[in-house]
């Protein structure tokens, strides 16, 4: 049986997802040896949306993102060894230390900036789909927002304005059922799908499964054709599942606020290891490929792990600079 | 016990002695209790009282301004100062001017707990300490507690009060220990607290700082200058008459800030300080605040950021003109931007 999906797109976004998770995973296994020092959200399991959401934009897209952001930041093209110096603190990072884990961008490849506030780059990302329109620009805006960002007021505001103007926005929302311990039922009144309130307020909105990438991929393309064809703002939702805790490197499954037997039922579910499968199946996937793709995205890690480290510290005297530009005089 | 138990007992106390307090907030009930400040209470006085609330920051501060007009006594938690920027609408617009502009007809008893981050590359938006744009409102208390009797004393004030409290808590206190009376312990807003007397210096400090002040007054002492050190433990209302009696007395003024230093709450008490104690001053008054500078995630640049004891009494040095031994005051026995060697973040 063959797919109706592009079998390059596909393993694109295979590539993609294995590259994620491993980038991830080497985060996770070295975040112990406390050269890390700051908030780390990990997409580890979650990476079908953001693999997906990569093959469907283009180079003229811009995209920005929230707390758990290095996997959009990577499926857009962000700099690896530039994001790994940046959660080490280094002179080398994406936002030369300043921002962290949080803070990533890389506007070379259109990923414009990830922010620690929930909701914080909606209205951000919202403005730059007004500038394309303005400056009549191709390309659409994505921004990647969690679950707990249909709870914000900020997001209603901006996608109201984004609906009035019609502006080229993809909103890719990744539910994963938990804002930090709580579940949705404690933030969304029972039955309430969150695409639905999407449409309420005036986006094109659909649903899908986003730990079936190829699935996902169908929703995005079709959402983001219809942005950038000026039918204005979309929204997807996508369902998929973060296995370790909120914040760091671990599991903490242990702690009650969710079961091992829901995490289990998720974990079975596993992106990867399913769109390997389909593939093998459809004869599309040649171990030979694999394997080099495999051992290329190993070297690049280790690569950029090696630059993190070696990178020098930014220099103290930086620690009052970039606040203002260099035409205001800085306080004394 | 620990500060964060200290704020728990309060909310404890608070909500068995008065069914109209209802304490809520983003993961008031979940496993880790917001720091161990909550934990256990929504199974001691139930979900109706102690709850979780959406990512809404500004629209839960409006209820619980509304629940306070319709009786209740909310205290509403925030693991972060900086989430709260959110709702500063509510805050500023609506619960520091409800009695105002009706008035005078009704406050509102609402109290709001801000976590002060700090360290492991907590970084521009998850550590700010921005007392002074709440301090600048008229109609707002802020307090900000530094040891575990002043935490809970102050939030049960707090919530049995009728104005709306700003609760400054910082991160790196909640381990802290201290003597912490049982029961219903209030301690008054806008009464200082003096944890040191001596003639030579007068240290103001909160917070986080009136701990670091503790060591490096101390340290001092024993190199023969004497300080006031007062603990300001509110910064709205300021107990204005405790820093003047002491800066009388002593003639010198050192000002301890967790703020940034433009537009802080030390340059609005140098300045009142030195109007009206200008005939008595024998230096001129000094502050050490946090730089005009958002702090850094990278460890390298936070490095010389915060206001240490070492800081402390080199000003202290500075002020009575004599060069004191302070390098002793720099050993710690972990990084700097953990309050201890068993911190190892993420949060
Ligand atoms: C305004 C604001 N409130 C609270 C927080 C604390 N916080 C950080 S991440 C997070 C959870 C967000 O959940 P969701 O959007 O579903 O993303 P996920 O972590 O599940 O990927 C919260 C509440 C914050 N950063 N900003
Ligand atoms: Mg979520």
């Amino acid at each position: 049986m063959v797919h109706p999906l592009d079998s390059g797109v596909s393993r694109h976004i295979l590539r993609d997802m294995i590259r994620i998770r491993a980038v991830e995973e080497a985060i996770a296994d070295r975040y112990g040896e406390q050269k890390m020092r700051c908030p780390t959200h990990l997409s580890i399991g979650q990476e079908g949306p953001a693999a997906a959401v990569g093959a469907v934009l283009g180079p003229e897209d811009l995209a920005v993102s929230g707390h758990r952001a290095h996997a959009h930041y990577l499926a857009k093209g962000g700099d690896l060894p530039a994001m790994i110096a940046e959660i080490y603190g280094k002179a080398t990072g994406c936002s030369r230390g300043n921002g962290g884990s949080m803070h990533l961008v890389d506007e070379a490849v259109g990923f414009m900036g990830s922010t620690a506030i929930v909701g914080g780059t909606v209205p951000v990302g919202v403005g730059l789909a007004l500038s394309l329109a303005v400056r009549r620009k191709p390309g659409l805006v994505c921004i990647f927002i969690g679950d707990a960002v249909l709870e914000t007021g900020v997001f209603y505001e901006s996608a109201g304005f984004a609906a009035v103007r019609k502006l080229p926005v993809l909103f890719v929302c990744e539910n994963n059922l938990y804002s930090v311990y709580s579940p949705l039922e404690v933030r969304q009144p029972a039955g309430r799908a969150l695409s639905d309130v999407a449409a309420a307020v005036g986006l094109q909105a659909s649903s899908g499964d986003g730990n079936d990438p190829r699935a996902a991929y169908g929703l995005l393309k079709s959402a983001a054709d219809r942005a950038r064809s000026g039918d204005g703002p979309q929204f997807v939702e996508l369902a998929t599942y973060r296995w370790r805790e909120h914040c760091g490197p671990l599991f903490d499954n242990d702690l009650g606020y969710r079961s091992e037997a829901e995490y289990l039922v998720w974990k079975a579910r596993d992106p990867i290891p399913r769109l390997m499968q389909e593939l093998r199946e459809e004869g599309a996937l040649d171990p030979a490929w694999l394997a080099a793709a495999e051992a290329e995205i190993r070297a690049e890690i280790e690569a950029a792990f090696a630059f993190a480290e070696a990178s020098p510290f930014p220099d103290p005297v930086l620690a009052s600079t970039d606040i203002y530009s260099r035409e205001i005089a800085p306080f004394p | 016990m620990t500060y964060a138990e200290a704020v728990r007992d309060a909310l404890a106390v608070a909500l068995e002695q008065d069914p109209a307090v209802i304490v809520y907030g983003l993961g008031a009930p979940d496993p880790k209790g917001v720091f161990g400040t909550t934990l256990g209470l929504q199974e001691q006085f139930g979900a109706d009282r102690v709850f979780d609330m959406p990512t809404a920051e500004n629209a839960m501060t409006g209820v619980g301004i509304g629940a306070a007009l319709g009786g209740l006594r909310p205290v509403l938690t925030h693991q972060r100062l900086d989430f709260a920027l959110l709702s500063l609408d509510q805050i500023i617009n609506n619960a520091a001017k409800w009695r105002f502009m009706f008035g005078g007809r009704r406050g509102v008893p609402l109290t709001i707990r801000m976590i002060l981050g700090r360290g492991w590359g907590q970084g521009p938006t998850h550590s700010q300490n921005l007392q002074a744009i709440f301090a600048h409102i008229p109609g707002l208390c802020v307090v900000s507690p530094a040891t575990p009797a002043d935490a809970k004393g102050l939030l049960l004030s707090a919530i049995f009060g009728q104005d709306p409290v700003i609760f400054l808590e910082h991160r790196w206190l909640h381990g802290a220990r201290g003597e912490t009376p049982a029961g219903d312990h209030r301690v008054p807003i806008g009464r200082a607290h003096r944890l040191r007397q001596g003639g030579d210096v007068t240290v103001v400090a909160s917070s986080i700082l009136s701990l670091e002040a503790l060591q490096a007054v101390d340290h001092v002492a024993l190199q023969g200058v004497a300080c006031d050190l007062i603990d300001l433990r509110s910064i709205r209302p300021l107990d204005w008459d405790a820093i003047e009696s002491s800066v009388r007395k002593t003639g010198r003024l050192l000002v301890l800030d967790p703020g940034h230093e433009t537009g802080g709450v030390a340059g609005e008490i140098v300045a009142r300080i030195t109007t009206r104690c200008w005939g008595h001053l024998r230096a001129p008054p000094s502050r050490l605040a946090m730089p005009d500078a958002p702090e850094s995630t990278s460890p390298a640049l936070t490095l010389g950021y915060h206001v240490r004891a070492e800081h402390i009494a080199e000003a202290i040095g500075d002020l009575v003109g004599a060069p004191l031994e302070v390098s002793s005051l720099s050993a710690r026995p972990h990084p700097h931007d953990v309050p201890g060697n068993d911190f190892q973040g993420p949060f």
